[in-house]
Protein backbone atom coordinates (compact mmCIF):
# COMPACT_ATOMS: atom_id res chain seq x y z
CA UNK A 1 0.00 0.00 0.00
CA UNK A 2 1.19 3.84 -0.97
CA UNK A 3 1.49 6.25 1.98
CA UNK A 4 3.03 9.77 2.09
CA UNK A 5 5.83 9.83 4.79
CA UNK A 6 7.50 13.31 5.28
CA UNK A 7 6.84 14.12 1.85
CA UNK A 8 7.70 11.08 0.44
CA UNK A 9 5.59 8.24 -1.62
CA UNK A 10 6.66 4.94 0.56
CA UNK A 11 5.45 1.60 -0.49
CA UNK A 12 4.67 -0.42 2.73
CA UNK A 13 3.18 -4.31 2.85
CA UNK A 14 -0.44 -4.60 3.02
CA UNK A 15 -1.31 -5.12 6.57
CA UNK A 16 -4.86 -4.28 8.19
CA UNK A 17 -3.84 -4.15 11.91
CA UNK A 18 -1.16 -1.49 11.42
CA UNK A 19 -1.51 1.27 13.81
CA UNK A 20 0.61 4.57 14.03
CA UNK A 21 2.51 3.24 16.55
CA UNK A 22 3.44 -0.05 15.07
CA UNK A 23 4.24 2.01 11.96
CA UNK A 24 6.79 3.51 13.81
CA UNK A 25 8.37 0.47 14.97
CA UNK A 26 8.43 -0.93 11.68
CA UNK A 27 10.29 1.63 10.12
CA UNK A 28 12.53 2.24 13.19
CA UNK A 29 11.48 6.16 13.23
CA UNK A 30 13.76 7.56 15.18
CA UNK A 31 12.85 9.48 18.28
CA UNK A 32 9.73 6.96 18.47
CA UNK A 33 9.17 7.21 22.00
CA UNK A 34 9.11 11.55 21.65
CA UNK A 35 7.97 12.09 17.79
CA UNK A 36 5.16 13.84 16.95
CA UNK A 37 3.05 12.66 14.41
CA UNK A 38 0.67 14.64 11.59
CA UNK A 39 -1.39 12.28 9.49
CA UNK A 40 -3.64 13.57 6.86
CA UNK A 41 -2.83 17.36 8.50
CA UNK A 42 -3.96 16.70 11.77
CA UNK A 43 -1.39 15.87 14.80
CA UNK A 44 -2.39 12.97 16.57
CA UNK A 45 -2.60 12.78 19.98
CA UNK A 46 0.16 10.11 21.57
CA UNK A 47 -2.94 8.03 23.32
CA UNK A 48 -3.92 7.88 19.64
CA UNK A 49 -0.67 6.94 17.76
CA UNK A 50 -1.80 2.62 19.35
CA UNK A 51 -5.55 3.03 17.88
CA UNK A 52 -5.23 4.62 14.49
CA UNK A 53 -4.94 2.31 11.68
CA UNK A 54 -3.00 3.17 8.87
CA UNK A 55 -4.33 3.57 5.48
CA UNK A 56 -3.70 3.54 1.67
CA UNK A 57 -3.02 6.91 0.45
CA UNK A 58 -2.58 7.97 4.06
CA UNK A 59 0.02 11.92 4.19
CA UNK A 60 1.98 11.06 7.87
CA UNK A 61 4.79 13.64 8.95
CA UNK A 62 7.28 13.14 11.74
CA UNK A 63 8.10 16.20 13.56
CA UNK A 64 11.14 15.63 15.67
CA UNK A 65 12.57 17.48 18.72
CA UNK A 66 15.27 19.29 17.81
CA UNK A 67 16.64 21.35 21.14
CA UNK A 68 20.50 23.02 19.64
CA UNK A 69 20.46 26.45 19.37
CA UNK A 70 24.08 27.15 20.63
CA UNK B 1 13.08 61.29 10.46
CA UNK B 2 16.03 59.02 8.73
CA UNK B 3 19.39 60.94 8.29
CA UNK B 4 21.46 61.74 5.61
CA UNK B 5 23.87 59.56 6.85
CA UNK B 6 21.02 56.89 7.56
CA UNK B 7 19.24 57.18 4.23
CA UNK B 8 23.25 56.29 2.61
CA UNK B 9 23.61 52.95 5.16
CA UNK B 10 20.13 51.96 4.57
CA UNK B 11 19.64 52.73 0.52
CA UNK B 12 19.27 49.24 -0.59
CA UNK B 13 16.64 48.58 1.96
CA UNK B 14 14.89 52.16 1.30
CA UNK B 15 14.63 51.21 -2.49
CA UNK B 16 12.89 48.03 -1.69
CA UNK B 17 8.82 48.97 -2.67
CA UNK B 18 8.51 46.95 0.83
CA UNK B 19 10.52 48.78 2.73
CA UNK B 20 10.90 52.27 1.95
CA UNK B 21 12.08 55.12 3.99
CA UNK B 22 8.71 54.24 6.37
CA UNK B 23 10.11 50.86 6.47
CA UNK B 24 13.13 51.41 7.66
CA UNK B 25 11.79 53.99 10.39
CA UNK B 26 9.39 50.77 11.68
CA UNK B 27 13.05 48.97 11.36
CA UNK B 28 14.30 51.36 13.71
CA UNK B 29 11.42 51.83 16.19
CA UNK B 30 11.31 48.01 16.87
CA UNK B 31 13.06 45.99 19.25
CA UNK B 32 13.86 42.55 19.19
CA UNK B 33 14.69 40.40 21.74
CA UNK B 34 17.22 37.76 21.39
CA UNK B 35 17.41 34.99 24.49
CA UNK B 36 20.69 33.10 23.54
CA UNK B 37 24.15 35.10 22.25
CA UNK B 38 25.30 31.97 20.42
CA UNK B 39 24.85 30.00 17.22
CA UNK B 40 21.07 31.34 16.45
CA UNK B 41 21.19 34.14 17.71
CA UNK B 42 24.94 35.37 16.77
CA UNK B 43 23.40 35.60 12.84
CA UNK B 44 20.12 37.01 13.73
CA UNK B 45 22.01 39.71 16.43
CA UNK B 46 24.74 40.44 13.04
CA UNK B 47 21.80 40.94 10.66
CA UNK B 48 19.00 42.78 12.82
CA UNK B 49 21.76 44.95 13.85
CA UNK B 50 23.15 45.58 9.56
CA UNK B 51 18.92 45.98 9.22
CA UNK B 52 18.74 48.77 12.00
CA UNK B 53 16.72 47.32 14.29
CA UNK B 54 16.53 50.19 16.96
CA UNK B 55 16.61 47.87 20.06
CA UNK B 56 18.05 44.47 20.45
CA UNK B 57 17.79 42.66 23.66
CA UNK B 58 20.33 40.39 24.81
CA UNK B 59 20.06 37.28 27.04
CA UNK B 60 22.59 35.12 28.07
CA UNK B 61 24.74 33.94 30.97
CA UNK B 62 27.41 32.36 29.32
CA UNK B 63 30.70 33.15 28.66
CA UNK B 64 32.81 33.01 25.20
CA UNK B 65 34.35 29.59 25.26
CA UNK B 66 36.95 27.99 22.31
CA UNK B 67 34.67 25.35 21.54
CA UNK B 68 31.65 27.96 20.18
CA UNK B 69 34.39 29.92 17.74
CA UNK B 70 33.46 27.14 15.21
CA UNK B 71 29.52 28.28 14.86
CA UNK B 72 29.20 31.40 17.27
CA UNK B 73 30.07 33.86 14.73
CA UNK B 74 29.56 36.83 16.42
CA UNK B 75 32.21 36.15 19.07
CA UNK B 76 36.39 36.29 18.54
CA UNK B 77 39.06 34.52 20.22
CA UNK B 78 40.23 37.72 21.62
CA UNK B 79 36.19 37.73 23.29
CA UNK B 80 36.75 33.64 25.28
CA UNK B 81 36.20 34.02 29.06
CA UNK B 82 34.17 37.35 27.88
CA UNK B 83 30.49 37.28 28.74
CA UNK B 84 28.92 36.74 25.52
CA UNK B 85 26.16 39.31 25.89
CA UNK B 86 28.97 41.80 25.96
CA UNK B 87 31.00 40.48 23.28
CA UNK B 88 27.73 40.41 21.16
CA UNK B 89 26.96 44.15 22.39
CA UNK B 90 30.31 45.32 21.42
CA UNK B 91 29.57 43.53 17.67
CA UNK B 92 26.82 45.35 17.13
CA UNK B 93 27.42 48.26 18.03
CA UNK B 94 30.50 48.31 15.65
CA UNK B 95 28.77 47.40 13.19
CA UNK B 96 25.78 49.47 13.88
CA UNK B 97 25.89 52.74 15.97
CA UNK B 98 21.75 52.94 15.09
CA UNK B 99 21.21 50.50 17.30
CA UNK B 100 20.87 50.17 21.76
CA UNK B 101 21.82 47.02 22.84
CA UNK B 102 20.24 46.18 26.24
CA UNK B 103 22.01 43.31 28.11
CA UNK B 104 20.36 40.42 30.40
CA UNK B 105 23.49 38.21 31.82
CA UNK B 106 21.22 36.14 33.56
CA UNK B 107 19.62 32.87 32.25
CA UNK B 108 15.75 32.53 31.48
CA UNK B 109 13.75 31.38 34.19
CA UNK B 110 9.86 30.93 35.35
CA UNK B 111 10.90 33.89 37.64
CA UNK B 112 12.58 36.57 35.11
CA UNK B 113 11.28 35.83 31.56
CA UNK B 114 8.01 37.86 31.88
CA UNK B 115 9.47 40.69 32.89
CA UNK B 116 12.37 40.59 30.06
CA UNK B 117 10.35 40.49 27.06
CA UNK B 118 7.21 42.18 27.90
CA UNK B 119 9.57 45.20 26.19
CA UNK B 120 9.75 43.79 23.05
CA UNK B 121 8.06 43.52 20.21
CA UNK B 122 9.01 39.97 19.29
CA UNK B 123 11.26 37.30 20.47
CA UNK B 124 13.81 34.84 18.93
CA UNK B 125 14.47 31.45 20.70
CA UNK B 126 18.37 30.71 20.44
CA UNK B 127 18.48 28.61 23.25
CA UNK B 128 20.21 25.11 23.26
CA UNK B 129 18.35 23.22 25.42
CA UNK B 130 14.28 22.17 26.06
CA UNK B 131 13.68 23.89 29.74
CA UNK B 132 14.58 27.63 28.22
CA UNK B 133 12.83 26.41 24.66
CA UNK B 134 9.31 25.32 26.18
CA UNK B 135 9.72 28.25 28.86
CA UNK B 136 9.94 31.09 26.25
CA UNK B 137 6.95 29.09 24.31
CA UNK B 138 4.99 29.60 27.38
CA UNK B 139 6.39 33.06 28.34
CA UNK B 140 5.50 34.09 24.93
CA UNK B 141 1.89 32.72 23.99
CA UNK B 142 0.87 34.06 28.11
CA UNK B 143 2.10 37.10 26.73
CA UNK B 144 0.81 37.44 23.77
CA UNK B 145 4.07 37.96 21.99
CA UNK B 146 5.35 36.70 18.59
CA UNK B 147 8.28 35.00 18.44
CA UNK B 148 10.47 32.67 16.58
CA UNK B 149 11.30 29.55 17.30
CA UNK B 150 14.65 27.45 16.01
CA UNK B 151 16.05 24.24 16.89
CA UNK B 152 19.30 22.52 15.20
CA UNK B 153 21.02 19.65 15.76
CA UNK B 154 24.04 17.87 13.49
CA UNK B 155 22.75 18.63 10.08
CA UNK B 156 19.66 19.92 10.12
CA UNK B 157 17.75 21.98 11.98
CA UNK B 158 13.96 23.55 12.04
CA UNK B 159 11.99 26.77 12.68
CA UNK B 160 8.72 28.20 13.06
CA UNK B 161 7.14 31.73 13.70
CA UNK B 162 4.38 32.02 16.52
CA UNK B 163 1.83 34.41 16.60
CA UNK B 164 -0.02 33.37 19.73
CA UNK B 165 -3.49 32.89 19.57
CA UNK B 166 -3.57 32.67 15.73
CA UNK B 167 -1.08 30.21 15.10
CA UNK B 168 0.33 26.64 16.30
CA UNK B 169 2.16 27.40 18.73
CA UNK B 170 5.17 25.19 20.36
CA UNK B 171 3.16 22.96 22.46
CA UNK B 172 0.75 22.50 19.97
CA UNK B 173 3.30 20.36 18.24
CA UNK B 174 5.15 19.06 21.02
CA UNK B 175 2.83 18.97 24.02
CA UNK B 176 5.50 18.31 26.85
CA UNK B 177 9.25 18.43 26.93
CA UNK B 178 10.92 14.81 26.41
CA UNK B 179 12.70 13.67 29.40
CA UNK B 180 15.84 14.57 30.06
CA UNK B 181 18.89 13.30 28.26
CA UNK B 182 15.96 11.59 25.97
CA UNK B 183 17.35 13.66 23.02
CA UNK B 184 20.99 14.41 22.26
CA UNK B 185 22.16 18.24 22.51
CA UNK B 186 24.77 19.77 20.05
CA UNK B 187 27.36 18.95 22.89
CA UNK B 188 26.76 16.13 22.90
CA UNK B 189 26.14 14.44 19.03
CA UNK B 190 27.68 17.98 17.33
CA UNK B 191 26.54 20.32 14.57
CA UNK B 192 28.13 21.75 11.58
CA UNK B 193 28.95 25.13 12.11
CA UNK B 194 27.05 26.94 9.08
CA UNK B 195 23.53 25.20 10.07
CA UNK B 196 22.58 28.12 12.99
CA UNK B 197 24.04 30.34 10.46
CA UNK B 198 21.27 29.04 7.90
CA UNK B 199 18.66 29.01 10.52
CA UNK B 200 19.11 31.74 12.30
CA UNK B 201 19.64 33.85 8.87
CA UNK B 202 15.72 32.23 8.34
CA UNK B 203 15.08 33.70 12.21
CA UNK B 204 16.02 37.40 11.52
CA UNK B 205 14.48 37.48 8.10
CA UNK B 206 11.03 36.47 10.28
CA UNK B 207 12.16 39.45 12.64
CA UNK B 208 11.99 42.28 10.13
CA UNK B 209 8.81 40.61 7.96
CA UNK B 210 7.43 41.26 11.39
CA UNK B 211 7.95 44.95 12.41
CA UNK B 212 7.57 46.01 8.30
CA UNK B 213 4.30 43.89 8.77
CA UNK B 214 5.41 42.48 4.97
CA UNK B 215 5.13 39.23 3.73
CA UNK B 216 4.20 35.55 4.73
CA UNK B 217 5.26 34.66 8.51
CA UNK B 218 6.32 31.17 8.60
CA UNK B 219 3.88 30.72 10.84
CA UNK B 220 1.22 27.96 10.36
CA UNK B 221 3.74 25.62 9.44
CA UNK B 222 7.25 24.54 10.11
CA UNK B 223 10.41 24.77 8.00
CA UNK B 224 12.89 22.00 7.95
CA UNK B 225 16.52 22.11 6.50
CA UNK B 226 18.67 19.28 5.84
CA UNK B 227 22.06 20.20 5.11
CA UNK B 228 23.33 16.69 4.37
CA UNK B 229 20.46 16.04 1.14
CA UNK B 230 20.44 20.24 0.82
CA UNK B 231 16.80 20.03 1.22
CA UNK B 232 14.80 22.75 2.36
CA UNK B 233 10.66 21.51 3.41
CA UNK B 234 7.41 23.07 5.29
CA UNK B 235 4.76 21.21 6.48
CA UNK B 236 1.87 22.69 7.54
CA UNK B 237 0.61 22.58 11.61
CA UNK B 238 -3.07 23.49 12.54
CA UNK B 239 -3.59 24.55 16.28
CA UNK B 240 -4.32 21.81 18.22
CA UNK B 241 -7.76 22.30 20.22
CA UNK B 242 -5.61 20.14 22.68
CA UNK B 243 -2.90 22.17 23.63
CA UNK B 244 -1.93 22.73 27.26
CA UNK B 245 -1.29 26.42 26.79
CA UNK B 246 -3.18 27.91 23.50
CA UNK B 247 -5.90 24.84 23.49
CA UNK B 248 -9.77 25.35 24.06
CA UNK B 249 -8.97 24.04 27.70
CA UNK B 250 -5.07 25.15 28.80
CA UNK B 251 -3.77 23.44 32.06
CA UNK B 252 -0.37 25.65 32.13
CA UNK B 253 -1.85 29.23 33.22
CA UNK B 254 1.32 30.27 34.30
CA UNK B 255 4.99 29.92 33.68
CA UNK B 256 7.49 27.22 35.54
CA UNK B 257 10.33 26.09 34.84
CA UNK B 258 10.54 22.74 33.42
CA UNK B 259 13.08 20.98 35.23
CA UNK B 260 12.90 17.45 34.32
CA UNK B 261 13.79 18.48 30.34
CA UNK B 262 17.31 19.82 31.56
CA UNK B 263 20.28 17.94 30.85
CA UNK B 264 23.13 17.23 33.11
CA UNK B 265 25.09 19.58 31.14
CA UNK B 266 22.24 22.42 31.70
CA UNK B 267 22.38 22.41 34.69
CA UNK B 268 26.28 22.38 35.10
CA UNK B 269 26.16 25.47 32.81
CA UNK B 270 23.64 27.20 35.13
Amino acid sequence: MNISINGKETIISENSDRTVDSLLEELDVSQRLYVTVELNGEILERPAYETTPVKEGDVIEFLYFMGGGR
Amino acid sequence: MLTESQIERYSRHIILKEVGGKGQQKLLDGKVLIIGAGGLGAPVALYLAAAGVGTIGLADADDVDLSNLQRQVIHFTADIGKPKVESARDKIEAINPDVTVITYKEWVTAANIAGIIADYDFVIDGTDNFAAKFLINDACVLAGKPYSHGGILQFVGQTITILPGQSPCYRCLFPQPPPKDAIPTCSQAGVIGVLPGVIGSIQATEAIKFLLGKGKLLAGRILMYDALDMKFRDVEIKRNANCPICGEHPTITELKDELDALTVCDLKES
